[in-house]
């Protein structure tokens, strides 16, 4: 025992990377198997990161020292550089089939959650503009959020707010989809671009969508990709700017 | 090789950040202003150029590749990570501002998707 603990100390880095992997392992196995693919497996793990953090505390599951090596894999330094490289797959070539619909819903869909959720915060006790825009950006995606959140300062304990906004997000999308697609004729390629677009959390936008009709996935898919990547740019400066100028 | 587009990424990382902070520095905000944003859009623009000179090979792609598709895997353990305990108080906040802004941007769908519709399919 002793032996195992002084390699995992020694090596918390790698031990991160195979304890994340059984997470994924076990997250779209529950997913899979057991809702049947009705909430995406990506929203399952986020749920069980967040869950796990309670083991520990300021630093969630890092405070335990076998653990330590998650801080350093799930720091920020790892996850800008991995959301950066999200890019790759943004092809520009793809916006121009999105068309200025789809553009323009995507303009339209950030800013509109991030000044409603901004409101909300505010009016929920989350006063101060770092705050506020933090959660507001995790109301775009759990991604947007905690980049907001670490470029402007924020405290740990309102990224995880900010993460489990996202996250609740996600799930909202994935089980609200199918019920109200009726009513907001979702039924088209082109409303399931426009819908991409403003909703913008992927994971959420492609189950949602799978549960509503499949063919729909690929043309809502193609505007929420690029949604993270317009609300990393413009949450944490126009938009915080906006709020400072606001006053808050 | 995998470690020039790795490198490749490392530089528009690091040049974005570099813009972000510099921007924060010019508004008096010592901040970090968009600095992934900025880095997103290099990457996006150099890949272009670099795939039209015909310099960015797929193997050169896969070490962008790979880091993108760990973004989940660390989403994860950064939540795992964080002070959720001082959060607890905030879990409201966090399904209010969800679904109302969900919600809000559903009830959008309709009227934006008349956007641009009309002029591809023309009225019969």
């Amino acid at each position: 025992m002793e032996i195992i603990e002084k390699i995992i100390s020694k090596n918390g880095l790698v031990f991160a990377f195979l304890f994340v992997g059984i997470i994924m392992l076990f997250s779209f196995w529950i997913s899979k198997k057991l809702l049947r693919n009705k909430i995406p497996g990506v929203a399952i793990a986020i749920l069980i990161g967040l869950a796990l953090a309670f083991t520990g505390d300021k630093k969630g599951m890092a405070d335990i020292p076998i653990f330590a090596g998650m801080a350093i894999l799930g720091g920020s330094m790892f996850r800008d550089f991995a959301v950066v490289a999200t890019a790759m797959s943004a092809d520009i070539s793809k916006i121009k089939q999105a068309g200025l619909a789809g553009i323009i819903s995507l303009l339209i869909g950030v800013t509109v959650t991030f000044f409603i959720g901004a409101i909300i915060a505010y009016f929920m006790g989350y006063t101060d503009a770092v705050s506020m825009a933090t959660i507001a950006a995790g109301a775009g995606t759990y991604i947007v959020g905690p980049v907001t959140g670490t470029a402007l300062g924020a405290s740990s304990d309102v990224i995880a707010i900010s993460v489990a906004t996202g996250v609740v997000k996600t799930i909202f999308t994935t089980i609200a989809t199918p019920l109200i697609a009726k009513r907001i004729k979702l039924d088209n390629p082109h409303a399931a671009v426009v819908f991409g677009g403003l909703i913008g959390t992927t994971s959420g936008v492609v189950a949602g969508l799978a549960a509503t009709d499949e063919k729909l996935v690929p043309y809502g898919a193609l505007t929420a990709t690029f949604y993270t990547g317009i609300g990393c740019l413009l949450c944490p400066s126009v938009f915080y700017l906006i709020l400072k100028f606001l006053g808050f | 090789m995998k470690i020039y587009g790795v490198a490749l990424l490392a530089a528009c990382f690091l040049l974005g950040k570099f813009l972000g902070n510099l921007l924060g520095k010019l508004i008096n905000i010592n901040n970090d202003i968009g600095g992934v944003g900025f880095a997103m859009i290099l990457l996006m623009a150099s890949s272009i150029y670099l795939r039209k000179k015909g310099w960015l090979i797929p193997e050169t792609e896969k070490g962008v590749w790979f880091w993108s598709a760990m973004y989940i895997p660390i989403i994860v353990a950064m939540a795992a990570t964080l002070n959720v305990k001082a959060a607890v108080s905030g879990g409201f906040v966090a399904v209010v501002a969800g679904i109302v802004t969900t919600i809000i941007c559903m009830l959008l769908v309709p009227v934006l998707s008349k956007i641009g519709r009309n002029n591809e399919i023309p009225k019969t």
